[in-house]
């Protein structure tokens, strides 16, 4: 194996290409428009464009890819997660074209991407599932008889589904047939079928996987669990190694049970048995993972193992090696997910420009990214922006350690999750393992979300910002550059600097004389405030004989500051209110970037206060805009399919008639 | 090739010193207590009722108008002190920046008499438009005034034309005159906002016509409203003397900055060098060398350790005429020929060195600083019968005529003809500053009342007279504290006869907007002096 193919983006992509260097085997990239200058095309040895811009467009275009392979010459394809990983049809595509797959064969994918056939598959080996029912129509009755003595409550899902849609938890059998109803319609809508599943529901289940490994010698080992149980939307934003749930004893049963589920269907390379743990410790089956999981980070820190490097081996047809074999637990390891979101505002993407994405790099912390200073976040993709992974000797240690680099990070551009992260991992309840898939409903984003600035401390990153913009405007004017900066000699009033944080304004007056510094905030004046260092992008400021460092960043009028207190982004407003600059009364705006799916009105129609006027698609999620009041719309400004930015004003309601 | 550097000797611990800097602590108090009085402006109860009104104070308007942090000079902050009028004389006025232009920023103070014109103010604003005028600095105005001082017309009426004559002569040298009204600017005053370049009026507030309702009913018979007459809508809809409507102050304050932005505006004088050495020496210590007792001389290499760029000095003909240091330096990065006076007196080789230094400087195109500590030309036989009137007259003929910026800077005594010859008032420096131990006359006052004194005796003597030795001494007395008093600072810049007294420590800023102030014009020196008496 010479040379491999990256069928993948992002940070993933960058992190098969380091073992392939590692292992002396060149790399190739496969890449969409938007992605043209991403790091992991440039850290690539060749690259070849797939041309699109949407994944079906580009990364999912199984013939496009395979051709980039052919054309570049590579004898394999590592196809990371998501995309054409765990697709079988692109498996078989890969063997017809003679260009090996790193991954199970097709066979394995196709039969574990059904969740049907897998339950069966794995159950007939011994591994407990929990009984599942496909509904189609037939009487409760016969339902309720083929879910055995499950008691309530029961969930409902949707078999094409995913992502909650179509999910129902019934609590009474009262409430049952109307669930069954809702989510036929609600699946139908969304899938275009209306197949459900009808299984027990899990109370505070903790959700935990087995890392297992296949080679093509009959060996089938485990490395152990993850625990994945904290997530948002269904979607797992923390993950550590090992579990604190388990004692040695279930992690033996356990890991046995996911052996027998991959010996049952031969599998070869990497997977991942998942499992559902419920608080008095059964475990059943959920489904097998075809490929690598994201959170392969935290089983290589504990194992001291690379799992890339163990897929390309036993690709290559190799045995796993012993140190596979002889694998144990050393330390702990969390993985946390940094995503460009807003979990305050039901953790809706964020989309933009990075303007600086620095994560501190120490010891014990590893950092995957495929983003660079100046990258766009654009809205086609995940918006996983860096996994970021501590590893120390207990889980206390790891999680204090990733907490405290996360909070030192320099998240500049799109809203992240890190403040919800940090407090999370600093959360007694998690640091004390009460951890399962319910921890974000008991500890609600609005509290965990929140700034870790609190209000002193914003108040004076905003002074820290005046400052710098102070240093900033002095080092740049043309004229009178080395008079002291705001000299008076009969001096009236402070420097006025006014920032805005979301709806609230900051006023910053300073002076700076012979007496050094003089602050006010909010009209209030700082005593024992000294300024010691200010240059356009570094403030140390002494407050009653403590200084800090105050690290500012200005993007034309957004100011980024982080210090040890936090990080704040504020908006400078303008000494002078431009009156183009201030929207029209009544304008409604987009809550966040995404594309028009429906206009629910036209110019001249009379709306009623709450009445959907406007839905926007993001990140595969409706977004509904509502009018805040009566009145008429008076302009529109948007059509069905136009892509919109946040804060663009989509329409305007007036409470006059329109001018006609 | 650097300059040498000044090396200081002095003793911080020297009873001079200690004296020097308590005295001058308090003289700066003194200051101070003026200068808050004119911040003051019109007292509480107008200020009040001013922001009431929503309106903006004249030095507000100003901070508004300048760029953020950029140093902003006033002149003639204690303009009209110890008057019957208040502090400031009725306006603001001073060297700013505004969107990135060197400028003269000026406001009337309407809380202050409704901003009416007396006697001082107009001084005040002359001299504002000769600064423009001589630097060559466009010039931004906040008007709100209530026209003349109507009791004191006839100090103001006649000369005060000149304002306007002033503003449009600003506008044929090509140095732009923007007027931002924002409130009474009526009578006279309404050609204020007519002369200038630019006209931008406040809806609402902005009221300029030469007759108002009374006036034009008593005239014509007509009925007209102040909105009619003089609107800010009327002119900026109707008449077409407001270029811009502001929908409010803030809205005036942001299109004169924008007007400014659009200047194009280009400094002649050469700019500055970039790397700008701050002095080695604390500028502070200059409390310490402010003299308190005039009778005592200054080493004047210690101040300009203490003001000048890196403390560098290269000093020319250091061995003749020392009583006047010549030299030269950079401040701020702008070079500068320096006269110092040493130990006060002027003697015919003073002269000389200083003739001849003011041609080398008007050879190189190098503005001068004038440095007075000097209590006048010697007197007496010898320098008499050696031609000091000679050589004083080479000096003041250099002085007259030279055409690079002269800056004179005021740090004791200026006393007879050696405030002439030392570039004074009179001599029309670009700009002149005052310390507040300094002191102005024909003589000190012991000398002018010993003066006095010797001539009434030689009086009683030669009618024959017995001499009154009790009523002299009380003569004596009080000429002498009547002319201590005329010679102070405050008294001197009271009566516009300086731009502004300034605290020691600020000179080296002070001196450096000067300085980047005349860089606004062509920096020439002239070879053509008057005939020189040899």
């Amino acid at each position: 194996m010479e040379k491999i193919l990256i069928a993948n983006r992002g940070e993933i992509a960058r992190r098969i290409m380091r073992t392939c260097r590692e292992m002396g085997i060149s790399t190739v990239a496969v890449f969409s428009e938007p992605d043209r200058n991403a790091l992991f095309v440039r850290e690539a040895d060749q690259a070849v464009a797939l041309g699109g811009t949407a994944p079906n467009e580009s990364y999912l275009r199984i013939d496009a890819v395979i051709e980039a392979a052919q054309r570049t010459g590579a004898d394999a394809i590592h196809p990371g997660y998501g995309f054409l990983a765990e697709n079988a049809e692109f498996a078989a595509a890969c063997r017809d074209a003679g260009v090996k797959l790193i991954g199970p064969s097709p066979e394995a994918i196709a039969a574990m991407g059904s969740k049907i056939e897998a339950k069966k598959i794995v159950s007939d080996a011994g591994v407990p599932v929990l009984p599942s029912v496909v509904y189609t129509g037939q009487p409760l009755d016969a339902l309720l008889d083929e879910l055995a003595d499950q008691p309530f409550p029961l969930l409902i899902k949707a078999s094409a589904g995913g992502g909650g849609r179509g999910m129902r938890i019934v609590r009474e059998k009262s409430e049952l047939s109307a669930a069954i109803q809702a989510a036929q319609s609600e699946a139908a809508g969304a899938f275009g079928d209306d197949t459900l599943f009808v299984e027990p529901y899990v109370e505070s289940p903790r959700h935990i996987e087995f890392q297992i490994f296949g080679d093509e010698h009959g060996n089938i080992v485990h490395l152990f669990e993850r625990e994945c149980s904290i997530q948002r939307r269904h979607q797992k934003i923390v993950e550590e190694a090992p579990s604190t749930a388990l004692n040695d004893a279930l992690r033996a049963e356990m890991g046995q049970a996911a052996v027998r589920a991959a010996e049952a269907i031969r599998y070869v390379n990497a997977g991942t048995v998942e499992f559902l743990l419920t608080p008095d410790r059964r475990f059943y089956f959920l489904e097998v993972n075809t490929r690598l999981q994201v959170e392969h980070p935290v089983t290589e820190c504990i194992t001291g193992l690379d799992l890339v490097r163990l897929q390309i081996l036993v690709a290559r047809g190799e045995p796993l090696p012993d140190d596979v074999r002889n694998a144990t637990i050393g330390g702990h390891a969390i993985e946390v997910r940094l995503y460009a979101e807003n979990p305050l505002q039901g953790f809706a993407p964020s989309t933009g420009t990075l303007h600086r994405f620095r994560i501190p790099g120490e010891s014990g912390v590893r950092i995957e990214a495929g983003f660079t200073d100046g990258d766009e976040i654009s809205p086609y993709y995940d918006s996983m922006l860096a996994k970021v992974i501590a590893h120390g000797p207990t889980r206390e240690e790891a999680a204090r350690r990733l907490a405290r680099v996360l909070a030192a990070a320099q998240l500049h551009g799109p809203t992240t999750n890190r403040d919800l992260l940090v407090r999370l991992l600093r959360h007694p309840d998690f640091l004390s393992g009460e951890t399962d898939t319910h921890f974000l409903e008991r500890f609600p984003p609005e509290q965990l979300g929140r700034s870790l600035l609190d209000d002193a401390g914003l108040k004076l990153h905003a002074a820290a910002a005046a400052l710098a913009q102070q240093a900033r405007r002095r080092a740049t004017t043309n004229v009178l550059r080395h008079v002291p900066s705001g000299w008076r000699n009969n001096p009236s009033r402070l420097q006025q600097t006014t920032f805005q944080v979301d709806d609230e304004t900051i006023e910053v007056g300073y002076r700076l004389d012979r007496e050094g510094l003089t602050l006010e905030i909010d009209g209030l004046s700082s005593e024992n405030v000294r300024l010691l260092q200010c240059t356009p992008t570094e403030v140390e400021l002494e407050l009653d004989g403590i200084s800090r460092l105050y690290e500012v960043h200005e993007v034309d009028d957004t100011v980024y500051v982080d210090s040890s207190l936090g990080s704040c982004v504020l908006k400078t407003v303008p000494r002078f209110p431009s009156p183009e600059d201030e929207l029209a009364k009544g304008s409604l705006v987009a809550p966040l970037p995404g594309v028009i799916n429906e206009v629910r009105v036209e110019v001249g129609h009379a709306v009623q206060a709450g009445d959907v006027l406007i839905v926007i698609e993001s990140m595969k999620m409706l977004h509904e805009v509502a009018a805040p009041d009566a009145g008429v719309v008076t302009a529109l400004h948007v059509e069905p399919a136009s892509h919109v930015e946040a804060g663009a004003v989509l329409a305007v309601i007036s409470d006059e008639e329109p001018e006609t | 090739m650097k300059r040498q550097r000044i090396r200081s000797n002095l003793d911080r611990n020297s009873d001079i010193y200690k004296t020097n800097r308590e005295s001058l602590l308090a003289q700066l108090e003194e200051l101070n207590k003026l200068l808050a009085a004119a911040r003051a402006g019109g007292g509480e109860k107008y200020v009040t009722r001013h922001h009431q009104r929503g309106k903006l104070l004249p030095r507000e308007r100003i901070e508004l108008l300048l760029d953020q942090d950029a140093p902003f000079l006033e002149l003639s902050p204690v303009a009209a002190a110890g008057t019957e009028y208040q502090v400031g004389a009725s306006g603001v006025g001073g060297i700013g920046v505004v969107a990135g232009v060197e400028c003269m920023v000026s406001a009337n103070d309407p809380t202050v008499r409704g901003g009416s014109i007396n006697p001082y103010t107009l001084k005040k604003t002359l001299r504002g438009l000769e600064i423009c005028r001589k630097n060559r600095l466009p010039l931004i105005f906040c008007v709100e005034s209530g026209g003349a001082d109507l009791p004191r017309q006839s100090e103001i009426f006649v000369p005060g034309g000149a304002v306007f004559k002033e503003l449009t002569q600003l506008s044929a040298m090509g140095i732009p005159t923007i007027a931002l009204v924002f409130g009474n600017s009526t009578a006279g005053g309404a050609y204020n906002p007519a002369m200038c370049d630019y006209a931008v009026f406040v809806k609402g507030r902005a009221k300029v016509f030469l007759g108002g309702p009374p006036l034009v009913k008593m005239a014509t018979g007509e009925d007209a409203n102040d909105e009619e007459l003089g609107g800010a809508e009327m002119h900026a809809r109707i008449s077409g003397l407001a270029d811009e409507l502001a929908v409010d102050e803030y809205d005036a304050i942001r299109i004169g900055r924008k007007i400014m932005a659009n200047l194009n505006w280009k400094k002649l004088g050469p700019p500055p060098s970039d790397d700008v050495e701050e002095p080695v020496y604390d500028p502070e210590e200059l409390l310490g060398l402010a003299p308190a007792d005039l009778k005592i001389p200054v080493d004047v290499r210690e101040v300009l350790a203490r003001i000048v760029d890196g403390s560098r000095f290269d000093e020319f003909k250091p061995n003749y005429g020392t009583s006047l240091v010549t030299g030269w330096a950079s401040i701020h990065g702008f070079p500068v020929g320096i006269l110092a006076n040493q130990q006060g007196i002027l003697f015919s080789e003073e002269s000389q060195k200083a003739t001849q230094f003011i041609q080398l400087a008007n050879r190189n195109d190098v503005s001068l600083l004038f440095i007075q500590n000097v209590t006048g030309y010697m007197v007496g036989k010898k320098y008499e019968q050696q031609g000091i009137i000679k050589h004083g007259a080479m000096m003041i003929n250099a002085v007259s005529n030279s055409t690079v910026p002269h800056i004179t800077l005021q740090i004791g005594a200026s006393y007879g003809a050696g405030n002439y010859g030392m570039c004074g008032r009179a001599y029309d420096p670009r700009f002149l500053f005052t310390w507040p131990n300094a002191k102005t006359a024909v003589m000190g006052p012991q000398q002018l009342a010993g003066v006095l004194s010797l001539v009434q005796r030689a009086k009683a003597e030669a009618a024959g007279k017995p001499f009154d030795e009790e009523a002299d001494k009380a003569t004596r007395m009080f000429v002498e504290n009547q002319i201590e008093q005329e010679s102070l600072a405050v008294f001197n810049s009271a009566r516009l006869y300086d731009d502004g007294i300034i605290d020691p420590r600020d000179s080296r800023t002070v001196l450096g907007i000067a300085l980047s102030a005349c860089h606004s014009a062509e920096v020439r020196g002239t070879r053509n002096f008057g005939v020189f008496r040899m």
